[in-house]
């Protein structure tokens, strides 16, 4: 693997204006990149030789509405290459406006659940996936629960249920039950 | 039998609920609906140590039609408590309800968008057992309170209520 100053210049020369930076926590190198070269770097990380990630390890978001970044959303791929052992994390950041990006199904299968789960929980859309429908929460559920605008109790989805009454007669239920 | 339409309890209606309530309430058929770490907790109740066939109710049914006791074991999320409501409404009568934990009761510590804030809200619960995950003794107890609240039954209390719905199919 490059260290983080070579891939600073590899994806500076490669992609210029989508390209926003590379930073470096414990060992683990992290390229910034704009939602729309998205797919394009995903490919680049997969075929050239340099990295070589065949392996999509994890795609996740996070929701900076408070904590501030390059925009609201940042889409996280976790890519290892398994001859060498070598992780990358890929983080793509998309607007809270136009919430869209290349799914990166073509290029590894299991993207697929795991897009839909980011749809489902932050309301990201993946253009080119194949069947892009909500994967944890029920399908006529409004909301994306992890976006940090959405109350950790809901807005009333959990007492929204029809209550089932007792089916024999009212003497049934209206009887005290005490125990000693 | 002796049910007069007026729903009041004759001489032979008492008999035959004495005789009913014996035979209900020692043999129970339960419908175990667990979701989490109650339901393991009630697995070691039906095993032989704590051998609840002491109480008549060793026969775990899978099927809500063949059962006439609901154990609600684990958190209820927002997605099964539909199923829940549907396999409820699937048993035959009479049936009860034991709402086992601290989930199943008030949502525990679950206090988020997708767990249902205690089943009662929607269910009528016979019983709560208290507990994370409630031990075993407290399932067998909580059991023979469900016999206790049988055994005061009557059989003029299941005078169909001309205005409810029918049973879901």
């Amino acid at each position: 693997m490059l260290p983080a100053d070579q891939i600073r210049t590899v994806m500076h020369d490669q992609f210029q204006a989508g390209f926003l930076e590379v930073t470096e926590f414990r060992g683990m190198t992290t390229i910034h990149v704009k939602g729309k070269i998205v797919l394009e770097t995903l490919r680049m990380l997969k075929s050239d030789p340099r990295f070589a990630c065949n392996f999509l390890a994890d795609l996740t978001a996070v929701d900076h509405l408070e904590k501030g970044g390059h925009a609201r959303f940042s889409v996280v791929y976790h890519l290892l290459n398994q001859h060498d052992g070598l992780r990358i994390v890929l983080q793509a950041w998309v607007d809270e406006e136009l919430p869209v990006l290349d799914s990166a199904n073509e290029l590894w299968r299991t993207a697929d659940w795991q897009e839909r789960e980011v749809y489902d929980l932050f309301g990201i859309r993946f253009t080119g996936h194949p069947d892009l429908r909500r994967i944890l929460n029920p399908d006529d559920f409004k909301y994306h629960p992890l976006r940090k605008d959405y109350p950790l109790e809901g807005r009333g989805e959990r007492s929204d249920f029809p209550v089932v009454a007792r089916t024999v007669g009212s003497k049934w239920s209206d009887r005290g039950r005490t125990f000693e | 039998m002796g049910m007069s339409d007026s729903g009041k309890a004759e001489w032979l209606t008492t008999r035959v609920d004495n005789l009913a309530n014996w035979a209900r309430k020692n043999s129970l058929w339960p419908m175990p609906f667990g979701t989490a770490c109650c339901g393991i907790e009630l697995m070691s109740v039906l095993a032989s140590r704590h051998d609840l066939a002491r109480f008549g109710a060793e026969a775990i049914r899978f099927s809500p039609r063949q059962s006439d006791l609901l154990l609600v074991a684990g958190r209820i999320s927002i997605k099964m408590m539909p199923v829940l409501t549907r396999i409820y409404e699937q048993m035959p009568e009479p049936k009860w309800i034991i709402s086992m934990g601290a989930c199943a009761s008030t949502g525990g510590v679950f206090n988020t968008y997708s767990v249902i804030q205690g089943i009662d809200q929607f269910l009528p619960v016979d019983v709560y057992l208290p507990g994370c995950p409630p031990r075993p003794e407290a399932i067998i107890d909580g059991l023979i309170k469900i016999q206790q609240i049988i055994s005061e039954d009557s059989l003029s209390h299941y005078k169909v209520d001309e205005s409810s719905e029918a049973v879901a199919p």
